[in-house]
């Protein structure tokens, strides 16, 4: 990783030890889905988690963790992100806690765009978390750019990138590895999402989305490929209705996947000096 | 933009943009006055106003829309529902209608008839270009010629532009901002010759920013007869495609109606149906009560789909009775009812 030569000022982020952007060029691959479920995981390993959700036109995270219509406060230092559980182990912040009703458009340009996730990076009190999960829209425009500068001080991890494995995706997701590159943005790796199903009936799997650009996406690119996550019925459902998958589903098709994730991510983070 | 030569082409050398980032906007009354305005190169433009003024490019489109004769936009708050995949699939079942078939016999050698529907598919998604690829079309450049940039065929009936014919690699990444996209769309609409045109489709990125602001403003002065919403079953899809909802009401702009996509997945072994995308909240029928916005119909999953998209093909000559198959067919010729609800259709003397 390059050194940026500006060190982080003290300020909302001084207490979050690491940064994880979660990217695709493509949407509806299970960006948020990741992120949520990661989170989650790092959560049954005893870390405290903060996800901050970019998504500014399409902010899913509130849902996923049965956090939508929650209120935002402001503390001495900023505001104060939403707690999804009690043992406050999980926080978030979204501009879904913005909105006045859940079905009003964000219809911004670019610049305002920008200008708030500039806010969510530098005027929320996350205080002290082992992670941050930053969840992205699809694409490589405003939001990627104000995320990646905005963070770009504190020295973010790197980026889960993810994709499905159809050409279409992979199509997609190739530049955003490119965009990687070019803002110095290392890649942790390739996550293979809705990667065949099992039909619960007689169990014959099939390959929904096609197979295989996951793990060709990450050979051409020469970054890690972290596995594949399968369809599981039980995961969108768990999301819709704001459930512990990680908890609630040991068993499920996409547990194991979605574990090994969690654990690579822990085996990639630097050892803290104490 | 483009640079002249044996293709047209767009710099992706990756120089971040030089517009502040804190721009308020070229039409806002602190235009040129800001304090992040200072250094910036259209600084003296936009302080004197010339930013409230309506942009020329809006009569010259309306210009250059006066041959074509539908416009639908597809939309959806959603990433991922497959709006790439309906538009390409919209756009060759429209090329293909049936009832224009009859004709083409009476016309030994397949010769151009007036009658066969001219179809163009205009894909404004700058930064994630799928359309080339569904099409077959990865690999073409767009040429210009006297008359303008001209489209990219698939058929000599069915043209499509998007940015992904500008690209030089596969890799290139459009890193782009708003104010950037928005010139690009411009130059879509303005300086594509399209020629005369029965549909205008315009396929769209996922959300409700500057590419559907800007979409919606160029063709301001000309009609749009609609848009098509593409979701998914779940919550997660339905919470965006409100807002979607929503932004077509604050802009004006009709629904045709809504499209569930991915809507159950028959095993090919046993037959049986799985809900992969649980419509946890009644899916988008309860949606489309709600609102009071029509549904069109439900497109069950169909391997074979995503297959015919990475090969470029399209899935109704892979899978002509493929119950998605027919499921398109039917939200086909709802859109066209929509778009001429007066005009008789010609009867195939081969129908059955």
């Amino acid at each position: 990783m390059e050194a940026t030569g500006e060190l982080a000022k003290p300020g909302n982020l001084s207490g979050v030890r690491h940064i994880i952007l979660v990217l695709s060029g493509k949407g509806g691959v299970g960006k948020s889905t990741i992120s949520t479920e990661l989170a989650l995981a790092l959560r049954h390993e005893g870390k405290k988690v903060g996800i901050l959700d970019v998504d500014l036109c399409g902010p899913s995270i509130p849902r996923m963790l049965q956090a939508q219509g929650r209120a935002v406060h402001q503390c001495d230092s900023g505001w104060v992100p939403v707690f999804v559980d009690q043992e406050q182990s999980i926080s978030l912040m979204s501009v879904g806690f913005l909105l006045e009703r859940p079905d009003e458009a964000v219809v911004w340009r670019g610049p305002k765009k920008s200008a708030l996730i500039k806010q969510f990076v530098s005027d929320v009190a996350w205080g002290e978390l082992d992670y941050l999960v930053v969840d992205t829209p699809p694409g490589t425009s405003d939001e990627h750019m104000a995320a990646v500068e905005a963070l770009r001080p504190y020295r973010p991890l790197g980026a889960l990138v993810v994709t499905t494995p159809q050409a279409v995706s992979v199509g997609d997701v190739r530049r955003e590895l490119t965009f990687c590159r070019k803002t110095g943005l290392q890649v942790m790796g390739v996550v293979e999402n809705m990667s065949g199903f099992a039909c619960p009936h007689c169990a014959e799997c099939t390959n929904i989305f096609s197979r295989g650009g996951g793990e060709e996406l990450a050979r051409l690119a020469g970054v890690p490929f972290l596995g594949s996550v399968p369809l599981d019925p039980e995961l969108s459902r768990s999301l819709e209705e704001g459930r512990d998958f990680i908890q609630e589903f040991p068993k499920s098709p996409a547990f194991p996947a979605l574990a090994s994730i969690a654990r690579e991510v822990l085996n990639a983070t630097p050892a803290l000096l104490s | 933009m483009p640079v002249a030569g044996s293709g047209e082409r767009v710099d992706t050398s990756g120089r971040m943009e030089e517009v502040p980032h804190d721009c308020p906007g070229a039409d806002s009354t602190q235009a040129g006055r800001g304090a992040s305005c200072q250094g910036c190169p259209n600084q003296r433009l936009c302080a004197s106003g010339a930013g409230a003024a309506p942009d020329p490019a809006i009569e010259e489109i309306k210009e250059k829309m006066k041959t074509v004769k539908h416009k639908i936009l597809i939309l959806s708050g959603k990433g991922g529902v497959g709006k790439s995949t309906f538009s390409a699939h919209l756009a060759h079942g429209l090329a293909e209608d049936e009832n224009t078939q009859a004709w083409r016999g009476v016309f030994p050698g397949g010769a151009h008839c007036c009658l066969v529907p001219q179809v163009a598919l205009l894909d404004i998604d700058i930064c994630g270009p799928s359309i080339p690829k569904i099409m077959g079309l990865e690999g073409e450049q767009v040429h210009q010629s006297g008359s303008g940039w001209s489209p990219v065929y698939v058929d000599d009936n069915l043209g499509v532009m998007s940015v992904g014919f500008l690209l030089s690699s596969p890799d290139d990444a459009v890193i782009w901002r708003g104010p950037k996209k928005n010139g690009m769309i411009k130059q879509f609409l303005r300086d594509v010759d399209w020629g005369d045109v029965d549909y205008l489709l315009v396929d769209t990125p996922p959300g409700t920013s500057d590419e559907h602001l800007s979409v919606v403003q160029y063709l301001a002065a000309t009609h749009i007869d609609g848009a098509v919403i593409v979701t998914t079953p779940q919550e997660v899809s339905l919470q965006d495609v409100r807002k979607e909802i929503n932004f077509c009401h604050k802009v004006k702009l009709p629904v045709v109606g809504v499209v569930e996509n991915m809507s159950g997945f028959v095993c090919p072994r046993c037959k049986k149906e799985s809900q992969i995308f649980p419509p946890t909240t009644g899916g988008a029928e309860a949606m489309c009560q709600d609102l009071k916005v029509p549904l069109l119909g439900k497109v069950p999953l169909d391997p074979h789909i995503g297959k015919s998209c990475d090969k470029g093909q399209s899935f109704f000559i892979e899978a002509p009775d493929s119950p998605a198959t027919l499921a398109y067919r039917s939200i086909i010729q709802k859109i066209q009812e929509f778009c001429s609800p007066h005009q008789s259709k010609v009867e195939s003397p081969s129908s059955s």
